[in-house]
């Protein structure tokens, strides 16, 4: 495994296993998970496309901070999009959605949602199955992850990271990445991020709003400041992850994604070669 | 550098169509999903079971739902579902102001007997003030004032075959081919006796209105909405609710929602 024998122009790197089996498993389970957390919950808001701060839902007063509806106009139903107030034409996407002729009306459009027509039934079936697949992936990586050394060795920022972070902000923006045995201390954030604040967050969220854990637990509701708090909370947080998907997905692009599919798959990991093309040495 | 800047461009396109793709067919592919005998749906509906002991080992069988003061009901119960049952027997009882109205506790009980709004009003009673989760995702808080279900049990006394009751109601959402569907609930023995489970006669210091289930309307406060069945006529204590409706415990249950409903 020490050099590609059909090796092109330019010398590879040093295979190394990277990523073991827990870290694989894992994480395609959570983007299996994610997956159908995210259609099918877009589904469940569909429902009652408005959301509040508090324990409950202002008909009879004001407390929304993010409404989209159907607005009736001389052109045909808009789509609108209410946030603290103000509003926005969102038609296309939000509210209304589809063609003029066969509008669709709801939050989300239909090609966002689990199943793609209005089925808050089915919708909350898919959720909490995935929402369960979820908790228990979470709980076998952090088993895991601290027996085998991995959130610890790998996830934990070092003195030497935040000394270098300045360094790796400034790669990052160049496009520039360093392919060594351990992540960079961005990657470090974003991922301790998910999976410590967000993913935890997006489940004491979820349980905030069941009524049966409330009495439960009668601390979560309280901490959170209301159920239809921890509602928007959750969503909140559901952009958050979205975002960081994104992201996600942009950094494995550009930092080359067959080498990073291929860790993430095989466990197998091309880091760059000493010293580094670009003449940097690795950390 | 040049390369790499040209790689990413391209990738950056495969990677968004790919995406786009994934999410746009993520709206149909799954749409079999709804269909009730679906095995698909079936072992991915087992999780609500896995809900339903889970909350029974955290909950015990005692602990309250959070109960609220008089100045966080700041709005009237929003009415949901039915709010004017046209039901003939139901319009007859509300013409009467619902003196003719009798509730009936039935089935595996030792005695079966009925009771008038009167008789029920005269029983000890509980107040709380609670607060309403409809599955749609809104909440409203409210006070409720009823007779505690678990009193009217212990009158009746449940045989020990008893393991649900079932709520028998006058109003209908749907209409199936024999005629009107009537709305039914179910619930296990621990929601049964849970001492916040009461058979509400009254809301905000009212005699409970026809939009919001006059003239019983059950209250079990660790539930959903779709839990507190409105305009309730017959209580029925059995050992399984296979042969009611289609079988899964409730109106809604019926069309796909979890019979737990306690998330």
């Amino acid at each position: 495994m020490q050099q590609d024998h059909h090796a092109g122009q330019e010398p590879l790197g040093r295979l190394i296993y990277r990523q073991s089996i827990w870290t694989r498993v894992t994480h395609w389970l959570w983007a299996i998970c994610l997956f159908f957390l995210l259609l099918s919950g877009l589904q469940i808001f569909n429902a009652h496309p408005t959301l509040y701060v508090g324990q409950q839902s202002g008909f009879a007063f004001d407390n929304a901070v993010l409404r989209i509806d159907a607005i009736d106009t001389p052109s045909g139903p808009r789509g609108r999009t209410t946030i603290f107030g103000r509003s926005f034409d969102t038609t296309g996407v939000l509210g209304v959605s589809g063609t003029a002729e066969q509008p669709q009306f709801g939050g989300f459009p239909p090609a966002l949602t689990i199943p793609s027509f209005q089925d808050l039934a089915t919708g909350r079936v898919v959720h909490f199955f995935f929402a369960w697949l979820l908790v228990a992936t979470l709980l076998v990586w952090l088993c895991a992850g601290l027996l085998n050394g991995h959130i610890l060795r790998d996830l934990t920022p070092t003195a030497a990271d935040l000394s270098n972070l300045p360094r790796d902000v400034a790669e990052h923006a160049r496009f520039r990445f360093r392919h060594g045995r351990s992540y960079n201390v961005l990657q470090k954030f974003a991922y301790c991020a998910v999976l410590f604040v967000l993913l935890p967050l997006m489940v004491l969220t979820g349980l905030a709003m069941s009524p049966g854990m409330d009495a439960a637990w009668p601390w979560l509701i309280e901490l959170l400041g209301g159920r239809q708090t921890a509602r928007t909370i959750h969503f909140l947080t559901m952009t958050l992850l979205v975002l960081f998907f994104v992201v996600h997905v942009a950094m494995v692009l550009a930092a080359g994604p067959l080498n990073e599919l291929r860790s993430m798959i095989t466990g197998w990991y091309r880091t760059d070669p000493k010293p580094g093309a670009n003449g940097e040495i690795e950390p | 550098m040049s390369k790499l800047v040209y790689g990413r461009r391209r990738l950056f396109g495969i990677g968004t169509a790919g995406l786009s793709s994934l999410v746009l067919t993520g709206c149909n592919q799954f749409d079999f999903l709804d269909e009730s005998g679906d095995r698909v749906r079936a072992f991915l509906a087992k999780a609500n079971d896995v809900t339903y002991f889970a909350q029974r080992l955290l909950l015990g069988r005692d602990a309250l739902a959070r109960e609220y003061s008089e100045t966080e009901i700041r709005q009237g119960q929003r009415p949901n579902g039915s709010t004017d049952p046209e039901a003939e027997d139901y319009v007859a009882l509300k013409a009467k102001d619902f003196v003719d109205f009798r509730l009936t506790v039935t089935g595996l009980v030792e005695r079966p007997r009925d009771y008038s709004l009167a008789e029920l009003r005269n029983m000890p009673s509980r107040t709380q003030i609670t607060r309403h989760d409809c599955v749609e995702g809104w909440s409203c808080i409210a006070k409720w004032t009823g007779t505690p279900l678990s009193i009217v049990l212990d009158e009746a006394r449940l045989k020990p075959a008893a393991r649900y009751l079932v709520f028998h109601c006058y109003d209908s959402l749907d209409a199936g081919l024999t005629g009107p569907i009537r709305y039914y609930e179910s619930c296990d023995l621990i929601d049964a006796r849970h001492p916040q489970t009461i058979l509400a006669y009254g809301l905000n210091n009212q005699p409970l209105p026809v939009a919001n289930g006059a003239p019983i309307r059950v209250r079990i406060e660790r539930a959903l909405g779709y839990k507190q069945p409105k305009y309730v006529h017959t209580v029925e204590a059995v050992d399984s609710f296979a042969r009611f409706g289609r079988g899964k415990g409730g109106f809604w249950e019926d069309l796909g929602y979890d019979w737990y409903a306690g998330i």
